[in-house]
C-alpha cells in the first residue's frame, strides 16, 4: 500500500519490507473474515430449523417464530431490568471517581471497581444462586405481600429466589464495571475550562456537574450505556445458573415462572441436544449475534462521531 | 452576622469568620456515616438476636447508607440552605453508588473464600474425577485444559491481534483501516455463546459430525474473543511510542519493518504484554463457549485435536449443575474451582499491573 509513492522519487522496494506489510495487512483482513465467517456459518447451521418440521423442536412449539419469542422475550426483559438498576449505579460511581473522591484514591479506586469486571461469570452465577438468591427471597415475599396489586410484582412469590429479578441484580453487577469505565473516561474529557468557569460562578459540585460535565458527556454516557446493554443480552452463565425457566412471556420479576433468554436456554440445552434441535439452538444464537451487533454497532458509531467532534483522544 | 441568619441551628457564638459560617464543619458527614451504619447494625443485631437468624450485615450497611443520605440532607438544608443541601445530597447519593456496587464484591469474595478452602487442598490439585463418585477427587484434568486451551487460544490471538494492531497504526490509511477500526469495535461486544456457537458450526460442517466436541474448538472461539481485545490494547501502546523514534530510525536509513521490529515494539513492549495479560485474564474466565464446543469430562485429555477437553470454568459449572446424590462434596468442589478460577485471575492482574509499573519507559509526564 505505501508502495505506491510518487515514481520520480521512489524509495527501494525491499522484499522484506513488502513481506511485512502484507502479513499485517493479512492479519488485519483475517479478523473481518472471521466475523464474516461467523455470520455465515451460523446462518447456514440455521437454515435447517428454519425449515423443519416445528413439533420436532423441543416443547413442540406451533412455529419456530413461536419457539424463539419467549426466548428473545426473555433476553431483552432481563437485560433492560439489568441496565435499569446499573445505569444509576454506574453514573454515581464514575461521578464518584472522576469528581468527588480525593484525587490520590481516585484511581485506586477505580482498580476496585474494575475487580468486579475480572470475576468469571461462571463464579458470579454461583454467588447468585447460593448467596444472592436466598438473602433476597424474604424481600420478595414482602414485596408480594404489600405491592402484590402492582403487575410487576403479581401472583404467588418464588420460594427459591431463582426468578428474573434476581438474575437482573447479577447482571447488573456485572455491567456497573463496564458502563463505570467508559462514563469514567468521558467525564474526565470535560473541558477543565467549562468546570472551572461554572465554579467561578459560584456554582455548587452538583450545579457544576449538571452545566458542564452532563451535556458534555450526554452521547457517550448513551453509548456506553448500551454496551453494558449489549454485554448483558449476551451473558449465559448466570440465566443458566439462577434462573429457573419457563416458556412463557411474562413480565412478573419474582414469580416462579419465568422466561429464560437465548443465551441461558442455549447453555442448558446444547449439550444434550441432537439433530434439528441443534439447528434450533444455533438459530437462536443467531439472532442473539444479530441483536448485539446491531446494538454495538450504534454504541460504536456513537462514541466515534464524538470522539470525532470533541478533538479529544 | 451569625446572629442575623434565619436558620437558628448555627448556634457558635464565637465564630466570625464569614466564609466559614453557615457551613457544616467537614467531619460532620463522616460522623453521621458511622452513625447511620452504627444505629443500622444495631438494630439489625437485635432482630437477629430475636429471631435467632444470622446478621445481614450488607443490608444494614445499605440501609444505613440510605438513613445517612436522608440525614445529611435534613442537616444541609437546616444548616446550609438548599442548593448546599442538594450538593450534599447528591454527594451522598454518589458514594452511595460506590458502596453499593462494593457490597456485592466483597459479599462474593467473602464466600468464594470461606466456602472454596475446604476442598483447597492437594488432592484439588493432583487428582482428575475418574471414577471419583461423592467426594474426594480433582480438578487437575480441568486445570490442565484450562492451560491448554487458553494458551492456544494466546497461540492465536496474540500474532493475528499485535499484526493487525501495527498495520492499524504503522501501515492502516483509508477504508480497510477504518473498516477493521470499527469491526474490532464491533466484535468486543459478541457474546461468548456466539463465539463458541460459530466454532461448533464450523468445524461440525467441516467434519460432518454432529456431536464434535474438542480443545481446539473452544482455543477457536476463545481467540474470537480474545483478539480484539489484543487489537486494541496494542494499537493504544503503540500510538504511544513517539514519532520522533521512527524518524530518527528511518533518517539512519533503517528500513520500515525493521523500525518496527527494533524501534517501535521493543519501546512499548511493556504495555503489550500488559494488554495480552488482561486478555488472557478475561477469556481464561469463560464458560459458555467450551460448555459448548470442548464439553466436558472427567478424566485427563493432554490432546487439543481429539476429544472432550474439561476446562475450569465448566468443571465448576458442571459441579454444581450435576451433582450426585451427595450435594455437598460437589459443592465444595464448586466453590474450591471458583476459588481458583479467582485466584488465577487476579494473578494474571496483578502480574499485567506489574508489568506495567516496573517495565514501562518512562515518558515525560
Amino acid at each position: 500500500m505505501t508502495t505506491t509513492a510518487t515514481p520520480p522519487l521512489r524509495a527501494k522496494v525491499r522484499r522484506a519490507d513488502r513481506v511485512f506489510s502484507t502479513s499485517t495487512v493479512v492479519a488485519g483482513i483475517l479478523i473481518l473474515v472471521a466475523l464474516a465467517a461467523v455470520a455465515v456459518f451460523l446462518i447456514a447451521q440455521s437454515i435447517p430449523a428454519l425449515l423443519a418440521d416445528p413439533s420436532e423442536l423441543k416443547g413442540s412449539p406451533s412455529s419456530f417464530w413461536a419457539y424463539v419469542g419467549p426466548l428473545a422475550f426473555g433476553t431483552v426483559w432481563a437485560a433492560f431490568l439489568a441496565l435499569l438498576i446499573a445505569f444509576p449505579i454506574s453514573i454515581g460511581i464514575a461521578l464518584f471517581i472522576s469528581h468527588y473522591a480525593p484525587r490520590r484514591v481516585a484511581q485506586g479506586l477505580g482498580y476496585v471497581i474494575d475487580l468486579l469486571a475480572a470475576v468469571p461469570s461462571v463464579v458470579f452465577g454461583l454467588w447468585g444462586i447460593k448467596v444472592l438468591a436466598p438473602m433476597v427471597t424474604p424481600f420478595y415475599g414482602w414485596l408480594v405481600d404489600n405491592f402484590g396489586w402492582f403487575p410487576l410484582f403479581a401472583g404467588s412469590v418464588s420460594g427459591t429466589g431463582k426468578t428474573i429479578l434476581t438474575v437482573a441484580i447479577v447482571l447488573a453487577v456485572m455491567i456497573i464495571p463496564i458502563i463505570t469505565a467508559l462514563s469514567r473516561e468521558i467525564f474526565l474529557q470535560t473541558p477543565v475550562l467549562h468546570e472551572e468557569a461554572a465554579l467561578a460562578l459560584g456554582a455548587t459540585r452538583l450545579e457544576m456537574i449538571q452545566m458542564a460535565v452532563l451535556p458534555f458527556g450526554r452521547a457517550g454516557i448513551v453509548s456506553a450505556a448500551m454496551l453494558g446493554l449489549g454485554r448483558a443480552l449476551g451473558e449465559t452463565m448466570v440465566v443458566a445458573m439462577v434462573l429457573s425457566p419457563a416458556p412463557v412471556i411474562s413480565f412478573v420479576l419474582t414469580g416462579s415462572a419465568n422466561p429464560s433468554t437465548i443465551a441461558g436456554n442455549i447453555a442448558l440445552n446444547f449439550p444434550e441436544a441432537h439433530g434439528i434441535e441443534i439447528n434450533a439452538l444455533i438459530a437462536t444464537g443467531l439472532i442473539l449475534f444479530a441483536i448485539t451487533l446491531v446494538i454495538n454497532s450504534v454504541a460504536r458509531v456513537i462514541v466515534n462521531r464524538r470522539k470525532a467532534f470533541s478533538g479529544a483522544n | 452576622m451569625t446572629a442575623t441568619t434565619a436558620t437558628p441551628v448555627v448556634a457558635p457564638s464565637g465564630m466570625t469568620n464569614s466564609l466559614t459560617t453557615g457551613r457544616l464543619p467537614r467531619w460532620v458527614p463522616w460522623t453521621l456515616l458511622g452513625a447511620s451504619w452504627a444505629v443500622l447494625l444495631v438494630v439489625f443485631g437485635m432482630v437477629a438476636a430475636s429471631s435467632d437468624t444470622e446478621l445481614n450485615v450488607p443490608a444494614a450497611i445499605f440501609l444505613g447508607t440510605v438513613l445517612f443520605d436522608v440525614l445529611l440532607f435534613v442537616t444541609a438544608y437546616l444548616v446550609e440552605g438548599i442548593r448546599q443541601a442538594r450538593d450534599r445530597f447528591v454527594t451522598s447519593l454518589v458514594v452511595t453508588a460506590f458502596i453499593l456496587a462494593l457490597l456485592p464484591l466483597i459479599s462474593l469474595l467473602f464466600t468464594v473464600l470461606t466456602n472454596g478452602l475446604a476442598r483447597f487442598d492437594l488432592a484439588f490439585f493432583s487428582q482428575s474425577m475418574r471414577n471419583v463418585v461423592g467426594e474426594g477427587g480433582g480438578a487437575l484434568h480441568a486445570i490442565t485444559g484450562t492451560l491448554l486451551i487458553t494458551g492456544m487460544a494466546a497461540i492465536i490471538s496474540i500474532p493475528v491481534g499485535l499484526l493487525t494492531a501495527v498495520y492499524l497504526v504503522e501501515y492502516g490509511r483509508g477504508g480497510l483501516a477504518r473498516a477493521i477500526t470499527f469491526f474490532v469495535d464491533v466484535m468486543t461486544g459478541i457474546p461468548s455463546i456466539v463465539a463458541g456457537l460459530f466454532a461448533f458450526a464450523f468445524f461440525s460442517l467441516l467434519f460432518d459430525d454432529e456431536g464434535i466436541r474438542f480443545g481446539f474448538g473452544g482455543s477457536v472461539a476463545l481467540s474470537l474473543l480474545m483478539i480484539p481485545v489484543v487489537v486494541r490494547s496494542s494499537e493504544e501502546m503503540l500510538k504511544l511510542v513517539p514519532n520522533e523514534l521512527r524518524e530518527a530510525s528511518y533518517a539512519l536509513g533503517v528500513p520500515k519493518w525493521l523500525t518496527i521490529l527494533k524501534i517501535v515494539i521493543p519501546t512499548s513492549i511493556a504495555g503489550i504484554t500488559t494488554g495480552v495479560t488482561l486478555a488472557i485474564a478475561r477469556v481464561i474466565g469463560e464458560t459458555a463457549p467450551l460448555l459448548l464446543i470442548a464439553g466436558f469430562t472427567t478424566s485427563m485429555n493432554y490432546d487439543l485435536g481429539a476429544d472432550r477437553m474439561m476446562s475450569l470454568p465448566v468443571f465448576v459449572f458442571n459441579q454444581y449443575a450435576n451433582p450426585g446424590s451427595n450435594v455437598d462434596p460437589y459443592l465444595e468442589r464448586a466453590w474450591t474451582g471458583a476459588l481458583t478460577l479467582i485466584l488465577i485471575v487476579m494473578a494474571l492482574n496483578l502480574i499485567a499491573r506489574l508489568i506495567a509499573n516496573i517495565f514501562s519507559p518512562k515518558l515525560g509526564r
